[in-house]
């Protein structure tokens, strides 16, 4: 598991996250990203799947961290909640990948401890999906990730109001999360 | 995409506002018994001799296993849907609605002659029971898994048979106001039955349902 004090940590910023803190937000996905890589790194060698493969999972799991965070309860530890998600995602990718092996996830949370290799790898997964959503939404992810724009910017570029961009850039999100589970597929 | 690129994207969707799962799963369990009510009180409504009825202790002893059932897997049902979340000593509470209706079916079968037992097993509405608990409980359950749609159920299947429980002791809760039938023999063979169909329903679903 993360440390305690490294725990305490992700709670805080999430709180303030909860708050509207965006930069506090930014600065939680940051440090749970490397975590989330080195368990999904171990987990996937033992299943036969490579290091980039496991870099989709890390993706898939910030997705699902973000969009259930309204589940995390303020007042309890916020690790063991992110490893819940983390190994719910893993025995899908497990069952997705058709690799029945019977290793279980659970003893990552025994194993977990440095082997935190930053890079993240580009993933194709993602952009895959990206594929798949409708004309706005994926220009709209896309101004806001790879050309790294801000909602304003994208607001005026794509003649939205910020309002519509951010009820559409939920949308999508929604909607890049049900095309990993193969939703629609 | 690499993954920094991604979180870019995450942090520009942390202002739409989200409501706790907390809330959404009481705003459900509201809608649910309103829905259920609504369904009993203009389908099958009380008994007529309620009143009389409501004299005898063993009435209230069928009503009362039922709705501690329900309670108790109110209780419970939210935890499946946060990740991380123990059972706690719900899991085990589960047990004091069928461990009363236990006792009370020794003490009815102490203070009654054995001759008696099998006629009042069997009852005079066991099919109504079994038809009628699960058509109370159908609307409940669809509100139960729209809230665990919104949390975030790490084991589909157990979150989906305890929405079946409390679901289906709900409209047996609900269906022992309508019931003549008041021995807890009956009770404890044909509401079972009747709870056990719709939990099994709920363990089937939840797999298909309860993704995210």
């Amino acid at each position: 598991m993360p440390s305690d004090g490294e725990s305490e940590e992700w709670a805080r910023l999430m709180r303030q996250a909860k708050r509207g803190d965006a930069h506090a937000y930014r600065r939680f996905l940051l440090s749970v990203a490397p975590v989330l890589r080195s368990v999904a790194r171990r987990n996937c060698a033992r299943i036969g799947l490579d290091g980039g493969e496991a870099e989709d999972v890390v993706q898939e799991t910030l997705l699902a961290v973000h969009l259930k965070r309204h589940t995390w309860d303020p007042d309890r530890p916020i690790a063991p909640w992110i490893m819940a998600i983390a190994r719910n995602k893993l025995i899908d990718v497990r069952r997705r990948k058709g690799n029945d092996a019977n290793l279980p996830i659970e003893e990552m949370l025994d194993t977990l401890t440095a082997d935190r290799d930053d890079r993240s790898l580009d993933r194709m997964d993602l952009d895959r999906l990206l594929e798949k959503l409708d004309d706005r939404q994926r220009e709209l992810v896309r101004a806001l990730s790879i050309e790294g724009r801000s909602v304003k910017e994208t607001a005026e570029r794509l003649e939205m109001s910020e309002g519509a961009v951010r009820v559409a850039l939920h949308r999508a999100i929604k909607a890049l999360a049900s095309l990993y589970r193969g939703d629609g597929q | 995409m690499k993954t920094e690129q991604l979180i870019d994207v995450l942090v520009a969707d942390n202002a739409t506002p989200q409501a706790r799962f907390p809330l959404i799963y009481a705003a459900s369990l509201i809608v649910a018994i309103g829905v259920a009510a609504l369904i009993f009180f203009a389908s099958i409504g009380v008994r007529p001799d309620l009143a009389a009825a409501a004299t005898s202790p063993w009435v209230w002893l069928k009503i009362g296993v039922n709705l501690a059932l329900a309670a108790t897997s109110a209780k419970l049902l939210p935890r499946l849907g946060e990740p991380g979340q123990s059972m706690g000593v719900w899991g085990l509470a589960l047990l004091i609605g069928p461990v009363v209706l236990a006792a009370g079916v020794g003490a009815e079968l102490a203070m009654s002659p054995a001759s008696s037992w099998w006629p009042k097993l069997v009852g005079t509405h066991a099919k109504y029971c079994l038809m009628l608990i699960p058509m109370l409980s159908a609307g409940p359950l669809a509100c139960l898994f729209f809230a665990l749609r919104e949390g975030a159920p790490t084991n589909a299947g157990a979150a989906g048979a305890a929405a079946g429980l409390l679901a289906s002791s709900m409209g047996a809760t609900l269906y022992a106001f309508h019931c003549t039938d008041d021995s807890l023999l009956f009770v404890a063979v044909w509401y079972s039955i009747a709870i056990a169909l719709i939990v099994a329903a709920g363990y089937a679903l939840g797999p298909r349902l309860l993704r995210w």
